[in-house]
């Protein structure tokens, strides 16, 4: 192995060290409040803990630093960046331990601006680190499952539970639980209906090419609604077919609620799905369909044994396109009453209580990276053509 | 025997193939050769219905094509094409079994049958029968697509331009391997080319076609020495078409009575071979041996150019 030369300095490393060098100087680390809606007083790192820790805390993040700048081995660069998210997650809670008076309800601490930019710096750095490893899918999934399993210990021992932020979960956490199984069931529900909608569109786009840009331009206009007009448009129509149709209202099929969210959410899914449908089945090598005709495959064999399974890398490529937008976009469902965490979103909004908005925001960002990172090892495990 | 009567193909004003009739004989090798767009790609796949005939009609055996529904038909015929049309996500055992499976047969007999397939095209199964087709050779590849082709022990194999992909010395050996196969299994092959040469080293029997129709049917030297039509001269080449007449009597076949103490040549080897071989060592005769040495006869320089010449 030849080491690379000390004078090549990292670029991302030079970016997470820049970023992280400003947050520490001009950013506050937490912001201390009286209670939750007052403005704070922003805190640096070195007002909020014990001196010596102070000084360890510093000293950990320049080692990290150096380490992002010259360490060239993938490993070492994952290990720093570790590192580094565990001494800013352990001293934000530090300080959150240190500013709550014991007993103290009212007074907030909230992970300030600095917290987070450092949290992304390492948090990128740790994800390219892993880019590097090039770790397989089960691999990836499993790095997955440790981080959830890690944060979620923490999460349970209470490390954290003077911020703000779980303040307010400790408040909510009935509802939490209730809004976020309804976050899933909406984002799931409005994906499985696309799927069984737009699979076989894609398929008939596929086999009859004359129908081909009527379809997928169709769909093309849906996509491009915006999604709070598209929750309006479908109010009126949704509200009278539930007061003529008494079973639609039984139900619960109306104009606000579960059921135009999951319309709107369903007609946004179908683009991808059934361009990617479309797609997938025209990269199949036509010397396989034409082989497998000449052998005496059925139509049907071929489009199930052949045709489709060639193109499932492609479709599933969709169907993480659109499992990662809708969990993002239910968000916006809760606007019209459709339940989500986007609840605690505008509540939060309403309330300018951030921690709030944040109580919405954090998990809904955790669920979208999760489905991420589980579809696309499923790709790369089904595709099993490429070497 | 397959028998092709009065077939044709229109695609709308367009004639593809046009009143083709041809007698195709058991445990031969047919070849139909053509420019491209003459229709002979038409003309192969209108025996597994692959295209359905405009007009006319396909005898396989005495029994009309037509009768039975073309998938079940297709199970019958074994089908090998350019670029191999291998299944991407399936191992080369499953390739090779996709048909046997079609038809239901038991497992053992799939896993025993595409043993011996691999063994017959030398590709070693224990290494070989659960790679991806990725994982092979172009040479590899095209041999798994002919062994998946004779799975289900079809009587009849049709191949529309089999070795198209292949560069020139895979080109050959796979050529090699087809008439081993062929005399092996007895399969009545029909091959589609717009190679001359490969038609005149693999055909029995050679259909010259032009514009949809077929401009003469018959064993390669008699297109050589009479052809029925201009186009079939060009297609065959004026300027030497002597090598190419002795390129298709072999040394054994020749065989003069008695012994020469001029160079050996193999039995097997080609008039054309034999002949490059004497103009090379400058000898006027060539002793003729059997693979495992024993004298056939004897090959003369004056003998072998009267090889060369219609007569």
């Amino acid at each position: 192995m030849t080491r690379p030369p000390l004078h090549r300095i990292d670029p991302l490393g030079a970016l997470v060290t820049a970023a992280g060098a400003a947050a520490l100087v001009f950013l506050p680390f937490v912001v201390f409040k009286a209670n939750r809606i007052v403005p704070g007083d922003p805190l640096g790192l070195l007002d909020v803990l014990p001196h010596w820790a102070g000084l360890g805390c510093q000293a950990s993040l320049i080692l990290v630093a150096i380490a992002a700048l010259g360490v060239a081995n993938a490993r070492g660069r994952l290990a720093a960046a570790l590192l580094g998210i565990l001494v800013v997650a352990a001293a934000v809670a530090a300080a959150g331990n240190a500013l709550t008076p014991a007993g103290n309800k009212v007074v907030r601490v909230a992970p300030g601006a600095g917290f987070w930019v450092l949290l992304v710096a390492f948090g990128l750095m740790a994800t390219d680190a892993i880019t590097r490893l090039r770790p397989g899918p089960g691999m990836r999934v499993l790095l997955l499952a440790v981080f959830l399993a890690a944060t979620g210990l923490v999460l349970a021992h209470g490390t954290f539970d003077h911020l703000s932020v779980m303040r307010e979960y400790a408040v909510n956490a009935a509802r939490f639980a209730r809004e976020a199984r309804q976050h899933v069931l909406l984002a799931l529900g409005s994906l499985l209906a696309a799927v069984i909608v737009a699979l076989p569109l894609g398929i008939l786009c596929h086999r009859v090419p004359r129908l081909r840009g009527g379809i997928l331009g169709t769909l093309n206009v849906v996509q491009t609604i915006p999604a709070i007009a598209l929750f309006g448009i479908l109010m009126a129509p949704l509200g009278a077919l539930a007061a003529a149709v008494p079973l639609a209202a039984k139900l619960g099929v109306r104009g606000i609620g579960a059921a135009p969210a999951v319309l709107a959410l369903f007609l946004y899914s179908l683009l991808p799905v059934a361009a990617n449908t479309v797609t997938g089945l025209r990269r199949v090598s036509p010397t396989a369909v034409e082989a497998a005709r000449g052998m005496g495959m059925t139509r049907w064999q071929i489009l199930t044994g052949v045709e489709l399974v060639l193109a499932l890398p492609v479709i599933i490529t969709g169907i993480r396109i659109v499992l990662v937008q809708n969990i993002g976009m239910v968000t916006i469902a809760a606007l019209i009453g459709g339940g989500g965490l986007g609840v605690f979103v505008f509540q939060g909004i309403g309330q300018t209580a951030i921690d709030l908005v944040l109580l919405g925001a954090i998990p809904t960002v955790v669920l979208a990276f999760c489905a991420a990172v589980v579809l696309d090892a499923l790709v790369e495990v089904m595709d099993r053509t490429r070497p | 025997m397959i028998a092709v009567e009065h077939l044709s193909k229109q695609y709308g004003p367009a004639t593809v193939v046009d009143d083709v009739s041809l007698q195709i004989e058991r445990d031969s090798i047919t070849v139909i050769v053509g420019t491209s767009g003459s229709g002979k790609s038409t003309l192969l796949r209108m025996i597994n219905r692959l295209v359905e005939p405009t007009s006319g009609r396909v005898l396989i055996d005495g029994n009309d094509t037509a009768s039975e529904p073309a998938h079940l038909l297709r199970r019958r015929i074994g089908y090998a094409i350019q670029g191999n049309g291998l299944f991407p996500h399936r191992t080369v055992a499953e390739n090779i079994a996709t048909v046997p499976r079609l038809l239901g047969w038991e497992a053992a007999r799939i896993r025993a049958r595409v043993d011996q397939l691999l063994e017959v095209f030398q590709l070693d199964p224990g290494e070989f029968a659960e790679k991806f087709p990725h994982q092979l050779s172009g040479g590899q590849q095209q041999r798994v697509g002919v062994a998946r082709a004779l799975a289900a022990e079809p009587n009849v194999l049709l191949m529309d331009e089999p070795f198209g992909a292949l560069d020139p010395i895979i080109r050959t050996k796979a050529q090699d391997d087809l008439l081993d196969i062929q005399r092996r299994f007895g399969t009545t092959i029909v091959l589609v080319t717009h190679d001359m040469d490969e038609a005149f080293r693999l055909g029995d029997q050679v259909a010259v076609m032009s514009h949809g129709r077929v401009l003469q049917y018959d064993r390669p030297a008699v297109l050589l020495t009479h052809p029925a039509d201009p186009f079939v001269t060009r297609m065959t080449g004026s300027a030497d078409r002597a090598m190419r007449l002795l390129s298709l009597t072999t040394a054994g076949e020749a065989a003069l009575p008695g012994a020469s103490d001029g160079p050996a040549v193999a039995a097997s080897a080609s008039l054309r071979d034999a002949l490059s071989d004497l103009v090379w060592q400058g000898a006027e005769s060539a002793a003729v041996v059997d693979a495992d040495g024993t004298p056939r006869g004897r090959l003369t320089l004056s003998a072998i150019l009267a090889h060369g010449r219609p007569s």
